[in-house]
């Protein structure tokens, strides 16, 4: 279980997130939703102990995690899988090797581990391309790469943090498909940070919306998609407000 | 009566904010300082209780150490030449010319040698490491690898630092070996030197302790450059934008610590010679 207790962020001058509470609970399938520079990123990063808050706490059955050290995080980090917005695909190693790395730093020799890699690279839907570069692979496939990464040490929390931006709508709807896939199999905890509405729906059971910092709505996604909140409903719709801006 | 007053008030402004300044100057080189001193205490931490992956610290010897030969020879050989040239004609006035040679040995071997070393590879790789680091935080590489338990120390900057303090000494022997060489060609062939009495003045005055000092300050420059590259990259800031200052910060931070540390360590490691009595 996650737990966000009065999670504080600031930038400077800017506060970027403000006192946020919620629970993630295990198996559980959440949405961060909201606009760009809303925070979203800077949320999951505080889940995974890749930043710390200014004020508050970020809880893992019980084990505060703000209050470790980057090594104490060491074997914590080994229970979840990110899938980072660019891929994060490390350039030196080829694809064997970067999902390797998340099992044994990077040797794909062993049998066991040459196995492992096939099968995730199969069940993303990209088998045979072991000995590529990550710069020989599309937008699409380094993420189909790094979900591979991601997953293939059975994670039990996995994030994903905006899965298919700067995707076409095709890739974006097979990464769609390929997450709920890694879903079903692995049932793990999920959570989704996302500003594309199709992923939300299809991934999250439960959508948290961010909003000037804060939690503004945290609901089940049907009532998010339905509400009459004209935020919420403006932002699951795509509606700008262009009140009060002039052109000229 | 109020123009002295004005002029006051201005100095007691102009004053106040000149100390603000200086404060905030001082105080950011401080935090800079603590910052890097933990930096470098994690590393030493990981050299001592982790093992160390040894196909990346040979890799990075080969790209530290192997691909700055060319830099390091050019450089040690033209910087032989001109200080043999530029002794020659001073030595000469005494009527002493031959001294030119032992004078460029003992420069070479404890002072030019291993400062040459350290600038030509604080701006080779010092620059090299930060743009490579750099560019991995900010494409979230780093952050990658820290998801996948693995400490970015462990994993990148004690490889840097090891391949560093290994190339660093080798390199800087080359230099002094082309500067002496160098200096001998110039000195026999354009100032007719006698090349016999010129080398075995060299052997008579050149001392294994000048070796020594060249040697221990080339691994001490090897560190300054690795850490400085390697914090500077893990430390950069976003973009472009970002990695370019990195890199920026990691060569002339580099170049300053060598040359404001070459002298304390010149005074510190003379005075251990000596109190071990290895001066002679």
């Amino acid at each position: 279980m996650i737990e966000v207790c009065g999670l504080t962020k600031r930038f400077g001058r800017q506060t970027v997130l403000e006192d946020l509470n919620f629970v993630v609970k295990p198996g559980e399938s959440i949405a961060v939703i909201g606009r760009s520079g809303a925070g979203k990123s800077v949320l999951v990063k505080h889940l995974v102990a890749l930043m710390k808050p200014d004020e508050g706490e970020v809880q893992l059955e019980g084990q505060n995690l703000v209050t470790l050290s980057e090594r104490q995080l060491l074997p914590i980090r080994s229970r979840f899988g990110m899938l980072f917005q660019g891929a994060a695909l490390f350039d030196s190693l080829t694809v064997a090797e970067n999902i390797a790395f998340a099992l044994d730093k990077g040797s794909a020799n062993s049998p066991s581990v040459s196995e492992r890699i096939s099968e995730v690279l199969e069940l993303v839907e990209l088998p045979g391309i072991q000995g590529k570069h990550p710069a020989e692979l599309s937008g699409g496939m380094q993420k189909r790469v790094g979900l591979a990464r991601a997953i293939v040490h059975r994670p039990g929390i996995i994030l994903y943090d905006e899965p298919t931006t700067g995707l076409d709508p095709m890739s974006s709807d097979v990464i769609d498909q390929l997450m709920m896939r890694v879903n079903e199999r692995l049932n793990a905890t999920t959570i989704v940070v996302t500003h594309d509405m199709r992923t939300a729906r299809r991934l999250g059971e439960r959508i948290l919306y961010l909003h000037g910092g804060r939690i503004y709505l945290d609901d089940t996604a049907g009532n998010v998609f339905k509400s009459k909140d004209p935020v919420v409903s403006r932002f699951v719709k795509g509606e700008a407000d262009l009140k009060g801006v002039e052109f000229s | 009566m109020n123009e002295s007053a004005g002029l006051l008030t201005q100095f007691v402004l102009e004053l106040g904010r000149v100390t603000l300044r200086g404060a905030e100057i001082a105080r950011s080189f401080v935090l800079r300082l603590g910052r890097m001193s933990l930096f470098a205490g994690e590393v030493l931490r990981s050299l001592f209780t982790q093992q160390p992956r040894l196909r990346e610290v040979l890799r990075q010897l080969h790209f530290i150490g192997v691909k700055s030969q060319s830099v390091v020879v050019i450089t040690g050989a033209f910087a032989g030449m001109v200080l043999c040239v530029q002794s020659f004609l001073q030595f000469e006035k005494m009527g002493v010319g031959s001294m030119a040679l032992p004078v460029v040995s003992v420069g070479m071997a404890s002072e030019l040698g291993p400062v040459l070393a350290g600038l030509m590879v604080a701006g080779r790789i010092g620059a090299a490491i930060a743009a490579e680091l750099g560019t991995m935080r900010v494409s979230e590489q780093i952050d990658a690898l820290r998801t996948m338990a693995t400490h970015p120390v462990d994993h990148l900057v004690v490889p840097r630092f090891l391949a560093a303090i290994i190339a660093m000494p080798l390199l800087t022997s080359m230099v002094v070996a082309m500067g002496i060489v160098a200096a001998y060609i110039v000195g026999t062939m354009l100032y007719n030197m006698d090349g016999a009495y010129a080398l075995k003045q060299v052997k008579d005055i050149t001392g294994p302790i000048d070796l020594w000092l060249g040697m221990v300050k080339s691994l001490f420059f090897g560190m300054i450059i690795s850490i400085i590259g390697c914090y500077r990259g893990l430390n950069c800031g976003l973009g472009a934008e970002g990695v370019g200052r990195a890199t920026n910060q990691a060569v002339v931070e580099s170049c300053i610590v060598i040359l404001i540390s070459n002298f304390f360590l010149t005074l510190v490691l003379r005075k251990t010679f000596m109190l071990m009595g290895w001066w002679i």
